[in-house]
């Protein structure tokens, strides 16, 4: 099934804006943030405008409303990524809030006093035990676990990755042992475009009782992902790359795992009951949802998956994957590009990040927004990835639905205009 | 192109052939500054020397990885500050701050700021403002340093 691009570009106002003194943008930061279709922005100002109350709190009909919307998101998120049902499916304001609820839930029950209950002791950590992550990840699924390994004393151990870009499995056997408590991978890399074998990861990890965590903020928008497939047993991913709105993201928690976790923000509505000293906590997903959420947001990201849904992760995968294959080879052409990571189709998604030789990529962005292209140069939060594949820096072009061959082209143009104004080439 | 206002000529000359760069001692102070959002990176050595009327710097060297922006601006910089009373070679960072925070409105002042007039174009790209500014905050600090230690130039344990 081929996309009607023209037709979906039509649903995104924000391209027909022109940029920079009147050129038409061409928007390849999609890995950063997503452009978001018209449907989504009249959803959220029709919640405004119609529906808009606090949830689960009032019994007017609005909040009535207000909580259906939300709730629905809630139902929608679950079918979107095959959870077993809506009660594993925690909103967070972001994947990055995400990630860390799930650390500080660990960190809250590795210094709770007390026996734990057997159940319990899987999330506890203490010196001698491990968390395990990969080179590849972006900071947000890195930084929560060195902080949690410097409050529990636990030790934080890393897969390689190879010099193509790819993760270093050859040492599984011995970085996934009985030590391990957690892993922590990215499903496919926000650099590299990597995807990583999370199902392979998730095994090792499991046989020897050791919880796994995916990033998957950079494939759920861009290829169906099932959860109960991935095999991981939290999965994160963030609204906002997905034609959703910012400040909602979606933790997906196994049941069984979300109801003897301890919550991590305390607050209103994530209680059952409250006294002075102590406080019991409502079952997940509601246990790690305190205060007022992003309802407005929620049923934004609820029509986004609609979206997405009513057109096919599968066709979206499949033009980007066209638009890769034009990408690589258009960039493989130009003396003194290297792109990073694997450079041809094939467990890989859009997004394609380069070296110049001669440009730094803050100048080789500059010049294609001068031209109108929308791209991000930088470390992209993968800082120690960048350091290990001995780049300062990387300019990087992210693709989605709404992004044409004549871009792709587009870009590949002004990168030598770029190494022409240089005078690189 | 409007981007020649960002890349005047004389950025992308100092760019390509940098002034003062490489590390010398002796120095007085050396700090290493990052810009967190790019990894650029600067490690930059101030020597003063006392005068009658207050410190005067004597050399400035650095090393650095970055873009042009930030490497022009490092190299202008130097050109500006080296030889300086510090008083003076602070107010014409203090000059040159302004200029990077007048979002493109201000008319540079270039008895003051010399070839650094350049980056006027600059204050209008919000992103590229920490480019411009890598150096000087850099120069800034260690001077502020060095006035704080007595001026002595450190030993740098290299063998001779």
């Amino acid at each position: 099934m081929t996309l009607d691009v023209a037709r979906i570009r039509k649903d995104f106002p924000i391209l027909d804006r022109q940029v920079r003194g009147g050129r038409p943008l061409t928007y390849l930061d999609s890995a950063n943030t997503s452009q978001k279709p018209r449907q989504v922005i009249d959803a959220m100002t029709a919640f405004y405008e119609r529906h808009n109350a606090n949830i689960h709190r009032a019994t007017h009909q609005l909040s009535e409303e207000a909580t259906e919307a939300y709730e629905g998101a809630r139902i929608k998120a679950a079918g979107f990524i095959g959870a077993a049902d809506e009660s594993e499916v925690v909103f967070t304001k972001n994947i990055s809030e995400a990630i860390n609820l799930v650390a500080y839930s660990l960190g809250n029950a590795s210094v709770f006093g007390g026996a734990p209950a057997p159940a319990e002791s899987r999330f506890r950590l203490g010196p001698g035990d491990e968390i395990v992550v990969t080179e590849m990840e972006h900071h947000s699924n890195l930084v929560p676990w060195q902080l949690l390994c410097q409050r529990t004393g636990a030790t934080l151990r890393w897969f390689e990755v190879t010099p193509e870009g790819r993760l270093d499995l050859s040492t599984i056997g011995e970085l996934i042992n009985e030590r391990t408590k957690l892993v922590a991978v990215v499903h496919q890399s926000n650099v590299l475009g990597t995807v990583n074998p999370v199902r392979q990861i998730a095994e090792a990890a499991h046989a020897v009782g050791a919880l796994v965590l995916a990033d998957a903020a950079q494939s759920v928008p861009h290829m169906p992902v099932n959860v109960q497939d991935l095999g991981a047993d939290f999965v994160g991913f963030t609204g906002h790359k997905l034609c959703g709105p910012t400040g909602i993201g979606v933790l997906w928690g196994r049941r069984e795992l979300l109801n003897e976790m301890p919550p991590f923000l305390g607050g209103g509505e994530m209680i059952e009951t409250v006294w002075m000293d102590h406080s019991t906590f409502a079952p997940p997903p509601h246990k790690f949802e305190a205060g007022t959420m992003p309802i407005a947001e929620a049923a934004g990201l609820s029509v986004a998956m609609d979206y997405l849904s009513e057109i096919g992760l599968d066709a979206v995968h499949a033009h980007e994957q066209a638009l890769l294959a034009d990408a690589l080879t258009r960039l493989g052409d130009i003396d003194g590009l290297r792109v990073l990571g694997p450079d041809q189709p094939g467990d890989r998604g859009t997004t394609i990040s380069f070296e110049v030789d001669g440009v730094h990529p803050h100048d080789v962005s500059q010049i294609l927004d001068e031209l109108g292209i929308a791209v991000r140069a930088g470390h992209h939060c993968a800082w120690p990835l960048h350091r290990k594949l001995g780049v300062q820096a990387s300019t990087r072009a992210s693709f989605y639905l709404y992004n044409t061959h004549e871009e792709v082209a587009a870009l590949a143009d002004g990168i030598r205009q770029a190494q022409k104004f240089f005078g690189v080439v | 192109m409007q981007i020649q206002s960002l890349y005047q000529e004389i950025i992308l000359d100092h760019y390509r052939s940098p002034h003062h760069k490489g590390l010398r001692e002796p120095y007085d102070a050396e700090v290493h500054h990052v810009n967190p959002t790019c990894g650029d990176e600067v490690t930059l050595r101030v020597s003063l020397k006392k005068a009658d009327d207050g410190p005067v710097v004597t050399d400035v060297s650095y090393d650095s990885l970055g873009c042009s922006i930030s490497q022009a601006s490092a190299s202008i910089m130097t050109d500006l500050v080296i030889g300086k009373p510090v008083g003076e070679a602070m107010a014409i960072t203090q000059e040159f701050l302004k200029l990077m925070q007048s979002k493109g409105e201000a008319e540079p002042d270039e008895r003051v700021l010399e070839d650094a007039v350049a980056f006027a174009g600059v204050s209008r790209y919000p992103a590229r403002i920490k480019c411009a500014l890598l150096g000087w905050m850099a120069w800034k600090d260690a001077t502020s340093q060095a006035l704080a230690e007595p001026p002595q130039h450190q030993e740098t344990g290299l063998p001779s």
